[in-house]
This record gives structure tokens, C-alpha cells and sequence, in this order.
């Protein structure tokens, strides 16, 4: 019986910090799947009363969302543009904070595309090559830019095929009905994908930067989880994890060895 | 109301694919209609229930599937590569295939319910005028259940017309081959072009209630017989 009220006493000592439960949804690009879920199962060990619901997609399809008063009380966008834009129209409760630069590679499961560089795509072994639809996916439309400035754009479009997302896009490659395809470099890295193709990795100076922002919204102004999950996301073990996943970190570019 | 060339396409394309799928169930979902109509068979209830799938399965699990199938290490991969011609994912041929499938249950249903609803009266006078099987099923099964075939005709056209997830799952989004009207007006809200989506999308509005309009104003006309 005394074994049993010291467990209850000391469970409910340890639970002081994180007392009050709190629960966010967030709404993320889906090039941070991965590295995301990750950093969140982290989180959780200390915080493990909290609730942080994920939800993956394109992010202009969150900025549309969020636009009409969606629920979602963070939001990672692979292009910063989107919270920029969503922060000057009031549905923002925090500054927008650049997290991180993405890149972008060549992926294959057919071949080793560690050994391929862009001009290759021009050979008639890539009959199908997949990228985001650079209408709205932002490493769509950085892939198109690279396609371009490479001087190639005219002679591989015929033969693109456009997933709605860059996961989409990587799940063409990788049930290999497209050849190749460029995806983002964070899930290039990821375990499952790494041990199923090589990458060549785009030189960022073939397209505009990938920088990548979020913002608290307005729902989430009073919302403490969303301020501690934010403060978590700056400390040194995300950012290596971050890192780790392929993206450049604002600041600190040069700090780190890749 | 104007029309960007790249909408039009995606609507000329739809009606294509549509038309196209519509001919072949007529023509592959009748005997199965009819043997599911006439057969005593235990396997009935299998067949009947392989081809309801479609109603009930998230267009997400039959895309997923078919973009496994198909794909190059998939059993119909390997039928194409083996037979040489070009693989389905991304091509118009992997859409109809695929809508074949989707649409299926929307052919076979209201035209075995038809067939059901002749009864066997009508075929045993034939066999009695000594019409061959073959030749009672075109003089009078056919005849009998027209208002069935136009039921399931229209709402074969119109489903395929709807198709969506399918289509992006396998798609792969490729201007005047697999970008269909539905997929060219979510590209269209995703991009923020809200005014073009709403031309497209009023257009799909319209088109579905004339159909379904004519499949329920014309519905009191197949009792008639």
C-alpha cells in the first residue's frame, strides 16, 4: 500500500511539468514526413502527456486550408512564400521562421542515379520521368528551374510525368514506373528509400532557393504546446536531426559539415 | 464563359475516356450481367460480390493496386512487356483499363437487373417458337431490357466522368493523355486559380445533374413492359 501511494506521488510529481496536457494538430509539408515524425517521437519522450497530430500534404493545399479557418495550429511549408502570405493576412500568430533550405535530387530505382548527373535524363533509357506538378508543389517547381537552367527542359517535358506531391512523385520512381524522377534530398535519405536508390544531388545554383518557413496560426495564439513544440524545433538535437534529413539550416550553413 | 485550350483538352479527354469505357463494359459487362442474371451457379455469389468491389473500395486502394499491377514488376507489367507494348501507368490505355474496372459495377448491376426482371417466361416462349439461346437473347432478352442498358449506359458515362483518386494515383497528370477534367480542376484549386476552376467545375455541375436527371425522369418508363 505504501509502494503504491509512493508510485502514485511520484507519477504525479513527474507529470507536474507537462500537468497540463495539451494537444496541436500540424499541418506539414510532406518532404518533412520522415524527418518530422522523428523529432516529434523525441518530443513525445519528455512531453509524453501531449498530443501532436501530423498531417502530411502539398503545402499549398494547407495554405488554401488554412485560408478558410482549417484546424491546424502550426504549419510547415516547403515554400516560405505560403506563411508569408498567410502572416500578412492576419492568420498568423507568430513571425514566420525560416527552418530550414531544402534540395532537391535525382532519384532512381533502375539505376544508380549516384552516377547520373541531369544531361542524362535526354537519353531514351528514361522514358518516364516523375517530378511535382510545378503548378503548385514547390519541388515541382524547383525541379522544372533546374530542367531549364540545364538547358534540357524542351527535350525531357514529353516524357514527365507529375505526382501531386513530392511523396507521390517519389512512389512513382520507386514502384518503378518512372525511370527517374526528382524528389526532395530529406526523403532521398530516409532508411526506406536510401537502401532502395542512389541519388545525384542537383547543384542548388541550377534553381531558386527551397526555403522553407512556419508559423503558429491564429487559432493557436494562446496554445502553449505550439509555443514549447516550436522552441523544441530550434534546439541543437533537432537541428541535427535536420541536419541529418538533408536540409541546410539557416545560420548556421557553414557550422556544419555535409 | 471561355475556356482555356488546356481545359478544353481536359474535357475532350474526359468525354474520350468515358465513351470509351462505355462501349467496353457494354460489351464485356452483358455477359456477365446475364450469367449473373440466369446462373444457379455457387460462384454467383463471388462474382456478384468482385464486382460490387468497386462500389465500396476507396479509389485510393484500387489506384495502389493498379499502380503495383501495372508497374514493371507487377503481373500486368510483365503481360505488357512480354506482349511489347508500352507500359499503362501514365498512358491513356492504363486510364481506360483502370476506369473498366471502376466503372464496372455501374454497367453490370442495373443491366442484370434487367435481365432478372424479363424472367423465364419470355425466353421459354422463344425456345418453344424453336429461337436458339443466341438467337432468343438478341430477339428478346436485348429487347426486353433496353430501359436497363440506357440506365446503365448513362450512369457508366457519367462515373467514369467523375473518376478522380484513380486517376491521380495512376495518372501521373500528363496533359492530353491522363489529364482529365476532374484532376485539371483540382490542379486548378491547388494552384489558387479559383476562376477557372469554377468554369470547369460549374460545367461538371451542370453535365451531372442533366444526366442524372435523365436517368431518374426516364426510370418510370421501364416499367411499361
Amino acid at each position: 500500500m505504501k509502494a503504491l501511494k509512493l508510485l502514485l506521488l511520484s507519477a504525479l510529481l513527474l507529470n507536474t511539468p507537462t500537468a497540463f496536457a495539451d494537444k496541436i494538430l500540424i499541418a506539414a509539408a510532406s518532404d518533412l514526413k520522415f524527418a518530422l515524425d522523428e523529432i516529434t517521437a523525441e518530443f513525445k519522450k519528455s512531453n509524453p502527456l501531449d498530443t501532436i497530430e501530423i498531417v502530411y500534404g502539398s503545402s499549398g493545399k494547407f495554405f488554401t486550408q488554412i485560408q478558410q479557418n482549417a484546424p491546424y495550429d502550426l504549419y510547415f511549408s516547403a515554400d516560405i512564400a505560403f506563411p508569408e502570405k498567410l502572416a500578412k493576412d492576419g492568420f498568423a500568430s507568430s513571425d514566420v521562421v525560416t527552418y530550414g533550405y531544402g534540395r532537391i535530387v535525382l532519384w532512381s530505382t533502375s539505376v544508380d542515379a549516384s552516377k547520373l548527373t541531369l544531361q542524362d535524363l535526354t537519353d531514351s533509357s528514361f522514358s518516364r520521368i516523375a517530378i511535382a506538378n510545378p503548378q503548385h508543389a514547390p519541388y515541382g517547381k524547383r525541379a522544372e528551374e533546374a530542367l531549364r537552367s540545364t538547358g534540357i527542359w524542351h527535350l525531357v517535358e514529353p516524357k514527365l510525368v507529375y505526382g501531386e506531391n513530392i511523396a507521390h512523385t517519389a512512389q512513382f520512381v520507386q514502384t518503378k514506373n518512372a525511370q527517374a524522377g526528382i524528389i526532395a534530398l530529406s526523403l532521398a535519405l530516409t532508411p526506406e528509400l536510401a537502401q532502395q536508390g542512389g541519388y545525384y544531388l542537383i547543384p542548388d545554383s541550377l534553381h531558386e532557393p527551397l526555403e522553407q518557413g512556419y508559423i503558429i496560426t491564429k487559432r493557436a495564439s494562446d496554445n502553449l504546446l505550439a509555443q514549447r513544440f516550436v522552441s523544441y524545433f530550434e534546439t541543437a538535437p533537432v537541428r541535427a536531426l535536420m541536419i541529418r534529413y538533408g536540409f541546410t539550416l539557416p545560420q548556421e550553413n557553414d557550422g556544419f559539415e555535409r | 464563359m471561355v475556356l482555356s485550350d488546356n481545359d478544353l483538352q481536359a474535357l475532350v479527354l474526359t468525354a474520350k475516356l468515358a465513351s470509351l469505357v462505355t462501349v467496353i463494359l457494354f460489351i464485356t459487362g452483358t455477359p456477365i450481367a446475364w450469367w449473373l442474371a440466369r446462373t444457379q451457379s455457387r460462384w454467383k455469389g463471388i462474382l456478384g460480390a468482385v464486382v460490387a468491389l468497386p462500389l465500396v473500395l476507396p479509389p485510393s486502394v484500387l489506384g495502389f493496386y493498379l499502380l503495383l499491377a501495372m508497374g514493371p514488376d507487377g503481373p500486368l507489367g510483365h503481360f505488357t512487356q512480354a506482349i511489347g507494348i508500352e507500359p499503362l501507368p501514365f498512358s491513356f490505355e492504363g486510364l481506360v483499363l483502370a476506369s473498366v474496372f471502376y466503372s464496372l459495377p455501374f454497367m453490370v448491376q442495373p443491366v442484370q437487373n434487367a435481365f432478372e426482371a424479363i424472367g423465364d417466361r419470355p425466353l421459354e416462349v422463344a425456345a418453344t417458337l424453336r429461337a436458339s439461346p443466341l438467337n432468343a437473347f438478341f430477339t428478346v432478352a436485348l429487347p426486353l431490357a433496353l430501359p436497363g442498358f440506357l440506365t446503365a449506359g448513362i450512369l457508366t458515362f457519367a462515373h467514369t466522368v467523375g473518376e478522380f483518386g484513380v486517376v491521380l494515383m495512376i495518372g501521373g497528370n500528363i496533359p492530353g493523355i491522363t489529364r482529365v477534367a476532374s484532376v485539371q480542376i483540382y490542379d486548378h484549386v491547388e494552384a489558387m486559380e479559383y476562376s477557372e476552376a469554377h468554369r470547369l467545375a460549374a460545367i461538371m455541375l451542370i453535365f451531372s445533374f442533366l444526366v442524372l436527371l435523365a436517368v431518374y425522369a426516364w426510370r418510370p418508363g421501364s416499367k411499361r413492359k
